[in-house]
């Protein structure tokens, strides 16, 4: 170029080929980029606080005993809180067997069967606005249709109340990971002659599997911990499992002994949130492992 | 099975035996819908056993959309509309008493993308014999079909590993055994070859000039260099821009050669001479 292009002296400035980390841009990523590592261990320190604090305070009194005794009265030492877990297995059981097979047919069809139709976008919006019920709703509505009705607080109204709050979250989470199967595959059973129930039964839902796993196991650790609905449905006891009557459960027990004035109770409290956390993470391992059979 | 000289394929066709004109499968497309869009317009191709017929054209022009509503797979698209008849043993496939699901265990297909279901390579292959309920030798049809998809001798070995282990080739490989192992009388292949490398490409068409001893094949392809090595009747399908959409239409259909060396169309001339694509 000649000389009268040149007076303006805007040519393009390519950066040196050396490190420049004062330079005001590479500092600014670098300090961005360390304050989002620095989020990420932030967000597990309460998750790691909690645990090591459930460790210290209820490992003290974890033993078999706990297992198998029912919760001490006023002044006793000693005791345990088998009821409470076998009371908490049987309810989420319960709310298991119910919301399983309800939620996946429910995702089935939300899915493959009528995803656009009348009656999916209303049930969609109503699952999506069920996770975000507060639980303490669905005990009313367990306390009004099973309590009232059956004349008795009980296990099967307790399971009931669960089952509310896990419905949405294995409908949603179902339905999501049967749609993530990809369309060629669907495609090829269909094309080798597949009805609609063949083809889901055959090919789409073993492959759908670990993320409906991850959804039913998602929703169980959700109605494990659950104290509120439990209060109207379940109340508590402190005897061994009866399925008409009121039930002991981890989560009331937790409830009612952390407030308590005596040092016995307190301490069973501790070690009962402790199991809680332990069956939800056996749970979750379970379930990892389950889910990750069907890999290539 | 790599050979230096390009192959003639239809030569060898053509040296093996007269081909019978006996027309196994008609399809009359008058109108193809989805939804206000006319897709494709009257598009007559009979389909003639034991041949392999070709469906070439543009893009946009309908040969993948005349080819699905064969065994009705467009069913599954929404606001799919098809107007006409495709008969097949003696029945319009369209007509209200019949199956549809029946349809597809009756013609098999080959899709574009390799689609092996995520199961063992064995399984894949014995699924159209589990549907149809097949009682008899399964390990013995498997082989059949491995063999007769040029597989066998790669996967014997393995046939526990997951289909999606295998690679583009094989995948593709074991879609069409999966597809023969019920013997089909028809065999669809939509675009088989587009997602496969060369060699791949080679050996998928030289199983096709195999296969047509046994079945019928109907293949779309955007390769019209593949039409001439492998198919003896070609369709040739445009795109019809005179109403404002697009709307596609069989121009010509006849045999390969004589298509691709005198066509009666100036279309079909300017397409196989590389004008428009």
């Amino acid at each position: 170029m000649n000389g009268e292009n040149t007076t303006s002296a805007e040519s393009i400035k390519l950066p040196k080929l050396e490190r420049q980390p004062m330079e005001p841009r590479a500092l600014k990523s670098i300090v961005l980029s360390a304050i989002t590592v620095t989020s990420a261990v932030i967000a597990c320190i309460p998750l790691f606080s909690v645990l090591i604090m459930l460790l210290y305070r209820g490992g003290k009194r974890i033993s078999l005993e706990v297992f198998y005794s029912l919760p001490p009265t006023a002044f006793e030492m000693g005791g345990g809180f088998g009821n409470a877990i076998l009371g908490t297995l049987f309810m989420v059981g319960v709310a298991g067997l119910l919301a399983v097979p309800f939620g996946v047919l429910a995702a089935i069809y939300l899915a493959e069967l009528g995803p656009y139709s009348k009656i999916a976008q209303i049930a969609r919006f109503c699952a999506k606005t069920m996770t975000g019920l507060p639980s303490i709703l669905a005990g009313v509505f367990a306390y009004a249709a099973v309590v009232l009705t059956m004349g008795t607080y009980s296990a099967w109204a307790g399971g009931i109340a669960l089952s509310l709050l896990m419905i949405p979250i294995v409908m949603l989470t179902a339905e999501e990971a049967i749609k993530m199967v990809p369309r060629p595959m669907r495609e090829a059973a269909f094309g080798m002659g597949c009805t609609p129930t063949q083809s889901m039964c055959k090919v789409i839902l073993p492959v759908a599997m670990p993320g409906i796993m991850t959804g039913v196991v998602l929703a169980v650790a959700r109605a494990a911990g659950e104290t509120a609905p439990l209060l109207f449905t379940a109340l508590f006891s402190d005897y061994w499992l009866r399925t008409d009557e009121p039930t002991a459960s981890l989560a009331v027990l937790i409830y009612n002994y952390s407030g308590m004035p005596f040092e016995n109770q307190i301490e069973l409290a501790w070690t009962a949130s402790l199991v809680l956390v332990l069956m939800v993470f056996v749970l979750n391992i379970i379930s990892r492992t389950l889910g990750r059979q069907k890999r290539i | 099975m790599l050979t230096q000289t390009t192959p003639k394929f239809t030569d060898t066709a053509i040296s093996a035996g007269p081909l019978s004109d006996e027309v196994i499968l008609d399809c009359h497309a008058e109108s193809i819908f989805y939804g206000d869009f006319l897709a494709v317009r009257d598009s007559h191709v009979p389909i003639k056993k034991n041949q392999i017929t070709g469906f070439i054209g543009p893009s946009g022009c309908g040969k993948s959309t005349v080819l699905k509503s064969i065994n009705r797979m467009n069913d599954l698209i929404r606001g799919f509309r098809f107007n006409g008849k495709v008969h097949f043993h003696g029945m319009d496939v369209y007509d209200k008493k019949v199956d549809p699901v029946a349809v597809r265990r009756n013609i098999g297909m080959v899709f574009q993308q390799p689609n092996p279901f995520s199961m063992s390579i064995y399984e894949n292959v014995a699924f159209g014999l589990r549907l149809n309920r097949f009682n008899g030798d399964m390990h013995e049809k498997v082989e059949q079909a491995l063999r007769g998809a040029a597989l066998w001798d790669e996967v014997k070995s393995k046939l526990k590993n997951n289909g999606l282990s295998l690679s583009g080739g094989q995948q593709q490989r074991l879609c069409i055994a999966r597809a023969i192992a019920t013997e089909p009388q028809v065999l669809l292949m939509d675009e088989p070859c587009s997602a496969l490398d060369p060699i791949a490409t080679r050996q998928i068409e030289e199983l096709m000039v195999e296969l047509k001893q046994k079945f019928t094949l109907a293949i779309v392809t955007h390769n019209m260099q593949q039409a001439q090595r492998v198919a003896d009747q070609t369709a040739f399908f445009a795109v019809d821009i005179s109403q404002g959409g697009r709307t596609g239409y069989l121009v010509e259909m006849g045999p390969t050669t004589k298509l691709f060396e005198s066509p009666r169309e100036k279309l079909t001339r300017e397409y196989l001479q590389g004008e428009f694509s």
